[in-house]
């Protein structure tokens, strides 16, 4: 099982005056992480695409190429690349950029995103949401799939005609992931496309994602379709702690900083702490918690959803970058050695059984 | 006394048709849902995320149903057929939420996105409810009458018969219905008021209710 890291570049907020450090200050930060979860012996650290003054990262491959030449064998990636407001050329271009100065160690995982800030920055309408992804999408898996030049034409942008498409990755193409926060016809399209599946499951009971999964397998298997790729990841929010309430005491002060910003904007009454403890237990998608509490729970989702990677939000609501830096720590020191090791005695157990 | 609702048609398979699908069919009615996708998708879709219910073509889940539930994107309301749905017990789940949809001008001059949709669909029994509670919160929330956690959703309609009727569905469902009372009082339960999203108790819900009438009350 692959475990990793996701941000949206979380910045600071000063503990004496309430004032938010600078965004600069969270791109650095951001960096300094990714560093440390190489070190520590995680598989994958991925940036997600926002635009906020909480929330700097938009630029995800410029920080993922300077991690890249501090870093050794963690894969890095997109959490997602908000594909609809962006130029698929461009988003290929860079990650392979990214995959040649990291031998191969760039992915991308599109999506809509969930925040839609990037559509009046990149001059894009939201009436054209569903349009602008499915396109865009088209674009960069036939940018992708090319072992030569590119001729494609769309509605959203200017049509490609024998277009040189450079540099290339060594192994030929770049992992692209799908990245759904649950709708049914979601994973249908990736099983179509033959596309791996990132769930991002931030809100609810997890294993609510199992039919999910096993709905994406199942149109995989009928559509058969060549040099598919069929795995499942999962992002989800959370924390680790050595002492599961101390941990959960911390974060949720954090989480509900979050919850009531984005509340504001959409309209919906942030939960309250009896909501965000029912969340965060076994079961729950929040994975906060001690070292062998988030094993346990990580490997309870693998048996129920088969994915192969899970990931974690941490840094959000202006979590202390000392805290995110220990729980980077304890997930590849603690939690990453519990987790294989469960995952070895199952699978001994399976072919005893068996 | 309104005839006994034995059948829901869900017009949609997203993540709000198929959850609710599942809560009803939990809640022991049959289930019916009818989505524009392709069939081999859709019979997918309903086969492995709500075992158990039927699909459907639109007309037949709305003709041989008790209530109609409109589960699809709000943007997508006018490929509803009205005569399809004149007569029937009609829910309309759908929210105007322009921070995810943008702007959409119809539905951008206050009341609630039901008096558009109730405009273009004259003749359904329409009920405004099941918008104000996130969908996977439907399906794990639900707790029998009399429960301490048990919480309240609230429905608005011109037609009491057909309020009647959805309040029993919500009741089974697992919630305390709060009739709000005509289909203009569903807007203070849209996107961006204190019911929106949050979990309320029967009476928590009828005082956020009758605080905006007095409001409203006061401000004229």
């Amino acid at each position: 099982m692959e475990l990793g890291i996701y941000s949206f570049g979380d910045v600071q907020r000063d503990p004496k005056t309430g004032q938010l450090g600078s965004t600069a200050e969270a791109t650095r930060n951001l960096f300094e992480a990714i560093k440390l979860a190489d070190e520590v012996g995680l598989d994958y650290f991925g940036i997600g695409e926002h635009h906020t003054r909480e929330m700097p990262a938009s630029a995800a491959p410029v920080i993922l190429a300077a991690a890249a030449a501090v870093t050794k064998n963690i894969r890095l990636g997109s959490a997602v690349t908000v594909l609809s407001t962006d130029d698929p050329v461009r988003i290929f271009q860079q990650f392979a950029t990214l995959s040649a100065l990291s031998n191969g160690r760039a992915e991308i995982t599109a999506g809509r995103g969930s925040s839609t800030e990037s559509f009046p920055l990149f001059g894009y309408s939201l009436n054209d949401y569903d349009e602008l992804y499915a396109e865009k999408l088209d674009l960069l898996l036939a940018i992708n799939e090319a072992t030569d030049t590119v001729t494609w034409s769309g509605k959203h942008r200017s049509a490609l005609d024998n277009a040189l498409i450079v540099p290339r990755p060594d192994a030929g193409s770049l992992p692209i992931w799908l990245g759904t926060g649950g709708n049914p016809q979601s994973s249908v399209r990736a099983a179509l496309l033959g596309l791996p599946i990132s769930y991002a499951i931030i809100g609810g009971q997890a294993a609510r994602f199992a039919p999910l999964a096993d709905l994406y397998r199942r149109a995989a298997a009928q559509a058969q379709v060549p040099g598919a790729t069929i795995k499942v990841s999962v992002a989800s929010p959370g924390f680790i702690g050595e002492d599961s309430a101390a941990a959960k005491a911390l974060w949720y002060g954090h989480w509900h900083e979050i919850m009531t910003t984005v509340g504001k904007i959409r309209g919906f009454a942030a939960p309250d702490r009896q909501h965000f403890e029912h969340e965060a237990s076994a079961g729950g998608a929040l994975f906060v918690g001690s070292p062998e509490e988030i094993a346990e729970r990580i490997v309870a989702l693998h048996h129920r959803l088969g994915h192969t990677r899970q990931f974690f939000q941490m840094d959000l609501g202006q979590l202390p970058q000392k805290h995110f830096l220990r729980a980077i720590e304890l997930l590849g020191t603690r939690v990453k050695p519990l987790v294989d090791a469960q995952l070895a005695t199952d699978q001994n157990k399976e072919t005893a059984d068996a | 006394m309104p005839s006994a609702v034995r059948t829901i048609g869900i017009l949609g398979a997203g993540r709000v048709g198929t959850a609710l699908a599942r809560q009803a069919l939990k809640a022991g009615y049959e289930v019916l849902i009818a989505s524009t996708r392709p069939q081999a998708e859709s019979a997918l879709i309903v086969e492995l995320l709500a075992p158990g219910a039927r699909q459907v073509g639109t007309e037949a889940a709305a003709r041989d149903s008790d209530i109609v539930v409109l589960a699809l994107p709000l943007g997508k309301y006018r490929s509803l057929r009205p005569e399809t749905l004149a007569g029937k017990i009609v829910i309309d789940a759908m929210n105007y939420w322009p921070p995810i949809d943008g702007i959409l001008p119809e539905f951008d001059r206050g009341s609630s996105s039901s008096e558009v949709v109730r405009r273009f669909l004259p003749q359904a029994r329409l009920v405004r409810t099941l918008n104000h509670i996130g969908y996977h919160e439907l399906e794990e929330q639900g707790r029998p009458p009399g429960h301490p956690e048990r919480q309240a959703l609230a429905l608005a309609g011109d037609d009491a018969d057909a309020r009647q009727a959805v309040a029993g569905f919500i009741d089974r469902l697992g919630y305390d219905p709060v009739d709000a009372g005509e289909l203009a009082a569903g807007q203070k339960f849209n996107a961006g008021t204190p019911i929106f999203g949050a979990q309320l108790r029967h009476d928590e819900m009828v005082s956020l209710l009758q605080r905006d009438s007095l409001q409203a009350k006061a401000a004229e």
